[in-house]
């Protein structure tokens, strides 16, 4: 079937975004709508002595001007983080206060203090300049590891030491043991860079009060409505949840960074009660770098220990985890269970031991970000391998091979329970996809044109549709992360799918079509997905980690099998035939081995004309479903990059990049690429040029596009990609998920490729002309190059 | 409050603005044309680029008041009839994932082709990424969408 399942099936969604009729937060206007600008700290640490708004709210059309004082006082909630965990020494961690908008003290730049709602956006950025705000100033602190030393400035009275916690997870002595033992030891200090995310539309809500109903609709750029509305119902006492419709419409990219409730999106639904207005905020860019998530910021110190044939016998890592000023969502689980579980990478390893220490500091909070501690996993565990490899003068592929896990299910030290994948066969497809045997006459042509030519892997396992609650729950989540569906067969026959997951770029409209399509024989015409409103589906956990295919598009299946049940009984109703000889196919419903059969709108008329239904049957034709997994997915992958450096200038080119990925089923083969394209493009974004910088005082330097280097098309060549499938075991599909696994398994691949060129290790990202060139004079050219 | 009178997608179009309102804010905000997007407010996202006078402007940067009397083309009005075939191609080679870039690339895509067209000039991939600089996406890595204007080009 050409529109079913493994077909690279144009998508439905796109005629309206390539007209220009999509429509996000921001293209929406309200009736009686106000607009809304912070008053943000110019200050990373400062006690708050008083804000004087007279001169502000003297301006033209300046409706109010209100603070977190006031905010706090009508008992809207802090913000909370989702999942609780607990130190080595058992104590439950240690979370600063997060209030909406600062009521005492500000603690990064660009947290915000007071907001002007007025006519106009103009007026109210104008007058927010105008708020006067008395402030003393406090010493601050940016860096996690300094933030950890003695007589550090102390962000949170309830955080001794700004440690969060100190977690750790697999078996220390053990570690230790296999360290001790071990004939080579490979010794790395990595910094995994400070990220933004950077979806391109910025982030924007609306909030519509209405007096009449007590009841709030909030429009908003976000991956995860249901959750918005659990949140600002359960813990921000906005309204309870079903006063309260929040709606996701078109958002314009998410990468992690519009999971979160941010005090934006408090500040203005209340405010919207305070002032009777609705009340749009859209965020600039400037605002975007102060207040979305940022990603990554690890520093470690990581050992591993191989024995005399090149096995691992040890891993020991020790990492600090910059949390930001407050812990955001998913920013307590993202440095943990997300991060040390990931820590066997593709290799049998029977001793693995880290420990990971959360820190407070005076920046931006820092949260799930495409990859979300799997990145900064994988970075660890593939530089390893190189360097261990280029140490003891072996080929980095073959030092792979021989720690290669082989046999599922496999029990790593560190949680997971791999449940499939052929890794052999994935490194095999990306060497001969990347031509690894011709490499050798590369260098020597590039060596002609004084170019440094430099090859690296990256052989990377990730764990994503998350996830099993009852698993999650005992790991301290403060959710379930199941997903919900509900499959709506109309009397004509046409389907409408309510699903709990939200595409801001993914192509759900597309894919899950493809989904119902291939089960029933339908046109995809015939089929929509309703997603992203509160008020038309019944609930939902929404689209992140990877999970709208192996969890969402899972719960859509379940719905299906209830359908197809009820259709069958109907059929074998009317058709006089036994219900185990129903089939379903090319949208029609028969009994097998006869010419007897429905047209499938014939029965999904019969089910609600209720005229000839089976005894005790229900009319109707609506199901729904809750789907938990049972398992993570395992998607996995071999990368390999290839790099050209002028030695001159220490810029390098990427000049090819090859990426074999397991993905399981694929539903879309030209969804799914694009996912990696993206993902590999984010990746080498961080490799080379992406980096947030504070300065010693917590000021951010890298505050527009001016400093914080995005990817552009010539940074970055056109890729090749290969597949290797193992279908994912734990689900119906077979789908293992897609969206994270180029930005998780790329930057290594592209460090090693550099420092291969190079022949010097002692390279961070991002790899800078200018870091290169010097990591270049350290060591001298290599000879070949000469 | 200045008076400007422009033509947008071939329909007169005119409004009382404050004179620093942006050419942006102006189609947005005024005329309610939605497609032309703001991602950043240095000029560097190309999220905002549409056609005045033939040429790849970036909204953002252009104030409305100095335009008057100009011919602006934004994403809505590309399709006459039927899609323009730099529309088709981003349709065809999955060069829009979230769309919001989407605008600024189909924009810029055309003017591209139409440079090159008109100077005699090959648009090899290598031509096209060097374009594109001004053109920020999130999304698609940048791989489809040049797959997108190569094609456009070849049946432009």
């Amino acid at each position: 079937m050409s529109e079913g399942i493994g077909a690279a099936v144009k998508r439905k969604e796109d005629k309206r975004f390539i007209t220009g009729r999509g429509k996000y937060t921001d293209d929406i206007r309200m009736e009686n709508q106000a607009y809304g600008a912070f008053v943000r700290s110019p200050h990373a640490h400062a006690e708050i002595k008083g804000i004087d708004t007279s001169a502000a709210e003297a301006m033209d059309g300046v409706i109010a001007v209100l603070n977190g004082k006031q905010l706090k006082d009508d008992a809207i909630g802090d913000i909370i983080t989702g999942w609780a965990i607990h130190s080595k020494d058992g104590n439950p961690m240690n979370v600063g206060a997060w209030n909406p908008m600062a009521t005492a003290r500000v603690r990064h730049v660009g947290e915000p203090v007071a907001i002007v709602i007025a006519e106009s956006q103009a007026q109210a950025r104008l007058a927010a300049e105008a708020v006067e705000v008395d402030y003393e100033e406090l010493p601050a602190v940016a860096a996690a590891t300094t933030a950890l030393e003695d007589g550090a400035p102390l962000l949170h009275d309830n955080v001794p030491g700004n440690l969060i916690f100190d977690w750790e997870i697999g078996d220390e002595a053990a570690a230790d043991a296999g360290l001790a033992g071990a004939s080579h030891v490979t010794e790395l200090d990595i910094v995994n860079n400070r990220l933004a995310p950077n979806a391109i539309e910025p982030r924007s809500a609306i909030a519509v009060y209405n007096d009449i109903d007590d009841h709030y609709t909030l429009y908003t750029t976000s991956q995860n409505p249901h959750v918005a509305r659990l949140v600002l119902s359960a813990f921000y006492n906005v309204a309870p949840e079903h006063k309260l419709r929040v709606i996701a419409p078109d958002v314009g990219g998410g990468f992690g960074s519009k999971i979160y409730i941010y005090p934006e999106e408090i500040t203005c639904l209340w405010a919207s009660m305070k002032t009777g207005r609705s009340v749009k905020w859209t965020s600039d860019r400037s605002e975007a770098f102060m207040t979305d998530a940022h990603a990554r910021d690890h520093v470690t110190k990581a050992r591993m220990g191989f024995d005399a044939d090149g096995k691992i016998v040890g891993l020991k890592v020790n990492t600090v985890a910059n949390i930001g000023a407050y812990a955001s969502l998913f920013a307590t689980a993202t440095p943990t269970y997300l991060y040390g579980t990931l820590l066997s990478g593709q290799y049998n390893i029977a001793n693995v031991y880290c420990d990971v220490k959360a820190v407070h500091t005076n920046t931006v909070p820092v949260d799930a970000y495409r990859g979300a501690g799997r990145p900064e996993a994988t970075y660890v565990m593939e530089r390893l391998m190189e360097t261990a490899a280029r140490e003891m003068g072996m080929d980095p592929a073959e030092l792979r091979r021989r720690n290669f896990i082989t046999e599922f299910p496999h029990q790593t030290p560190v949680i997971m329970t791999y449940d499939a994948g052929d890794f052999h066969a994935l490194l095999e497809k990306g060497q001969a996809a990347a031509d690894v045997a011709g490499f050798a006459a590369r260098k020597s042509e590039a060596a002609s044109r004084g170019k440094l030519r430099g090859i690296g892997y990256s052989c990377y396992i990730e764990a994503c549709g998350i996830a099993p609650s009852k698993a999650v729950g005992s790991l301290g989540a403060g959710v379930g992360l199941w997903e919900s569906a509900e499959v709506r067969v109309n009397p004509v026959g046409t389907i409408e799918i309510l699903t709990g997951s939200h595409a801001h770029g993914q192509g759900h409209e597309t894919t899950f079509a493809q989904v119902v399509s291939d089960r029933f024989g339908l046109p995809m015409d015939n089929i929509t997905i309703v997603h992203g409103d509160t008020d038309k589906v019944q609930m939902g956990m929404g689209t992140y980690g990877s999970r709208s295919g192996a969890v969402g598009m899972n719960a859509i299946v379940k719905a299906m099998d209830k359908v197809e049940a009820k259709v069958k009984k109907i059929a074998a109703h009317t058709l006089e035939a036994s219900e185990d000889d129903i089939v379903i196919e090319d949208g029609e419903v028969k009994v097998a081995g006869t010419d007897k059969k429905m047209a499938w709108h014939e029965v999904g008329l019969a089910a609600y004309t209720a005229h000839n239904l089976p005894d005790g049957m229900e009319p109707g034709l609506k199901e729904g479903a809750f789907y938990d997994p049972t398992n993570f997915t395992f998607p996995s992958g071999t990368y390999i990059c290839e790099v050209e450096v002028d030695p001159e200038t220490g810029v390098v080119e990427i000049v090819q990049f090859t990426a074999a990925d397991d993905f399981g089923t694929v539903i879309n083969p030209m969804i799914v690429e694009g996912q990696v394209h993206g993902g590999v493009t984010q990746g080498i974004g961080q490799a080379l040029l992406e980096n947030v910088v504070y300065d010693e005082d917590g000021q951010l330097i890298t505050g527009s596009y001016m400093d914080y280097c995005m990817p552009r098309a010539d940074d970055v060549p056109s890729y090749v990609l290969e597949h290797s499938t193992t279908v994912a075991p734990s689900n119906p599909l077979g789908v293992k998920g897609c969206g994270e696994a180029g930005a998780i398994g790329s930057p290594p691949a592209v460090i090693n490729a550099i420092t291969d060129a190079i022949g010097n290790n002692n390279l961070t990202m991002p790899a800078t002309p200018q870091k290169v060139w010097a990591a270049i004079q350290e060591v001298g050219l290599p000879q070949a190059a000469e | 409050m200045t008076q400007v009178t422009m033509t947008v997608n071939g329909k007169a179009a005119s409004g009382d603005v404050p004179g620093e309102t942006l050419l942006s804010d102006f189609l947005r905000e005024h005329l309610r044309l939605t497609g032309t997007h703001v991602g950043c407010d240095t000029s560097q996202c190309g999220a905002c680029v549409v056609l005045v006078d033939g040429k790849a402007v970036k909204s953002c940067t252009a104030l409305a008041a100095s335009l008057d009397g100009a011919e602006v083309t934004t994403v809505e009005g590309l399709a006459n009839g039927e899609l323009h075939p730099m529309q088709v191609a981003f349709n065809d080679n999955h060069g829009l994932q979230c769309g919001f870039c989407t605008p600024g690339m189909i924009i810029s895509g055309i003017d591209m082709v139409n440079r090159y067209k008109a100077e005699g000039r090959e648009l090899t991939e290598e031509a096209i990424r060097h374009e594109l600089e001004g053109n920020i996406c999130r999304c698609t890595g940048y791989h489809n969408i040049v797959r997108s204007i190569k094609d456009a080009a070849a049946s432009m």
